[in-house]
């Protein structure tokens, strides 16, 4: 039977890792490189890493760096951050990435999205949605790493981007971001019956039991996290973890 | 001498790496000349069907390729739509496959899923081995590989299918003739299995 992706999520800025809290105060984690060893050796599901400055910074993505972590990763690895057209995703596909991640070239070009399918195969193109709540009870996005609003109607832009020729839909909680208090179901349980293709919801796990929550609510699902698998305890100290095979069976629900 | 044939689509350097790693002689070739030293042979792929059989004609190694395979039956490992290519015909495109095992490839019926997500097929899943194969060797079944695509292979003979697994009811997710591999599944990113099934393939 097809098992639920528990992913990490790394988010890279100035070639280091680092963490935010609701997408501010990036904190300095540790080397991406060291980081994929580790996980590496914990056999995880798949790995996403995303560059959090590329599209703001309105540059290339660091193709040295993505080529030196898709070597390293010997999982499924998804990278996002500042691509904007097809040859950059194919140049990236080419480095060994299974999966390309849009976030605001989704928004800004819609039309990539059925290119980037065209060219790469619709399985390997995601796109990642910031969201925060509104004050009404739903929900915006956002692009440029929180930054901008955009404009429309959030569950409408979910619709588009699965017709246009997304694979997978990546939901980033902006509000829950780094507090490590539990996802947002609400906006999970929303997005999960606008869309039909696969899921992977980010933002807000704290506890291995946020996770069991999520997947036992939706069977198949992917469940991201950041802080969680590197940060250990109270005091935050950085601690690259991840559940064990036994741990992953439990939180599976196959045990 | 394994020979990643290197037509441009395909994860390469991970399969270069895990083969790095194991200490076996390998080398990723982009030219007919290239093949003709190997003694086995790894036909990666990923992307569309029509896409990927163009890629591979242009690279000038199809011909190649077809003898090294049908005449002097080297053993080749085909993954994702590199075993897919494989096939007759793919509903995905309009272009005829290299018809190695005859069979079509076939979109998955989403409405046969209980729940979502539909398409495509994303993530570990069980693999069942219809025949006991070396190549099968030390493989934790429960663990499975990982899966990443929309279309799967429909063999014509149900000799050909080397494994199944399910979604949206069971599927062929493995087959196999004389010494002929095919593998839907991603060995080159499945962590221990894969690694063990890309040595197996070293050791036939």
């Amino acid at each position: 039977m097809l098992r639920s992706r528990i992913i990490p999520c790394l988010l890279v800025k100035n070639k280091g890792l680092v963490k935010t809290v609701n997408f501010k105060d990036p904190k300095y984690v540790g080397d991406p490189i060291n980081a994929v060893k580790i996980f590496n050796e914990k056999l995880v599901d798949e790995l996403i890493v995303l560059d959090i400055d590329a599209s703001q910074e309105g540059r290339d993505p660091d193709y040295k760096m993505i080529e030196n972590l898709a070597t390293e990763c010997r999982m499924p690895f998804c990278y996002g951050g500042g691509i904007k057209t097809v040859e950059q995703a194919v140049k990236i596909s080419n480095l060994g990435v299974e999966k390309i991640a849009i976030s605001s070239a989704a928004i800004t070009n819609p039309s990539l999205l059925t290119e980037l399918s065209d060219a790469i195969g619709r399985q390997s193109v995601v796109v990642v949605f910031d969201v925060r709540k509104t004050m009404f009870g739903g929900y915006d996005a956002f692009i440029y790493n929180g930054k901008t609003k955009v404009k429309g109607d959030f569950i409408k832009l979910l619709k588009e981007v699965e017709s246009l020729g997304a694979g997978e839909v990546v939901i980033n909680s902006i509000d829950q971001d780094g507090k490590m208090g539990g996802y947002d179901e609400k906006l999970i349980s929303r997005v999960r019956e606008t869309i039909d293709i696969p899921l992977t919801v980010l933002g807000g796990a704290g506890h291995l039991d946020h996770i069991k929550k999520i997947i036992s609510d939706y069977k198949v699902i992917g469940v991201a996290a950041g802080s969680l698998f590197v940060f250990k305890g109270i005091y935050k100290a950085v601690l690259i973890n991840y559940p064990s095979v036994a741990e992953k069976k439990v939180l599976n629900s196959l045990l | 001498m394994i020979a990643i044939v290197d037509y441009g689509l395909g994860n390469i350097s991970a399969f270069a790496n895990i083969y790095k790693r194991l200490n076996i002689p390998f080398v990723a070739a982009k030219t007919s000349g290239e093949l003709k030293q190997a003694s086995k042979l790894i036909l990666p792929g990923v992307g569309a069907f029509d896409y990927a059989m163009d890629k591979l004609v242009e690279s000038g190694m199809r011909e190649q390729l077809d003898e090294l395979v049908l005449e002097k039956k080297i053993p080749i490992l085909g993954v994702c739509v590199g075993m897919q290519m494989m096939a007759s015909k793919s509903e995905e495109g309009e272009v005829k496959g290299l018809n190695w095992i005859p069979g079509s490839v076939k979109l998955f019926d989403a409405s046969k899923l209980k729940h979502k997500p539909t398409i495509p097929h994303m993530g570990w899943n069980q693999v069942n081995p219809e025949k006991d194969l070396q190549i099968f060797e030390n493989i934790e079944h429960e663990q499975g590989f990982y899966f990443l695509h929309s279309y799967f292979f429909e063999c014509e003979s149900n000799d050909d299918v080397l494994a199944t697994s399910e979604y949206a009811g069971k599927f062929s997710c493995a087959v196999h003739q004389d010494n002929i591999y095919g593998f839907q599944f991603h060995p080159e990113k499945s962590l221990t299995n894969g690694v063990n099934l890309l040595k197996n393939f070293a050791n036939i």
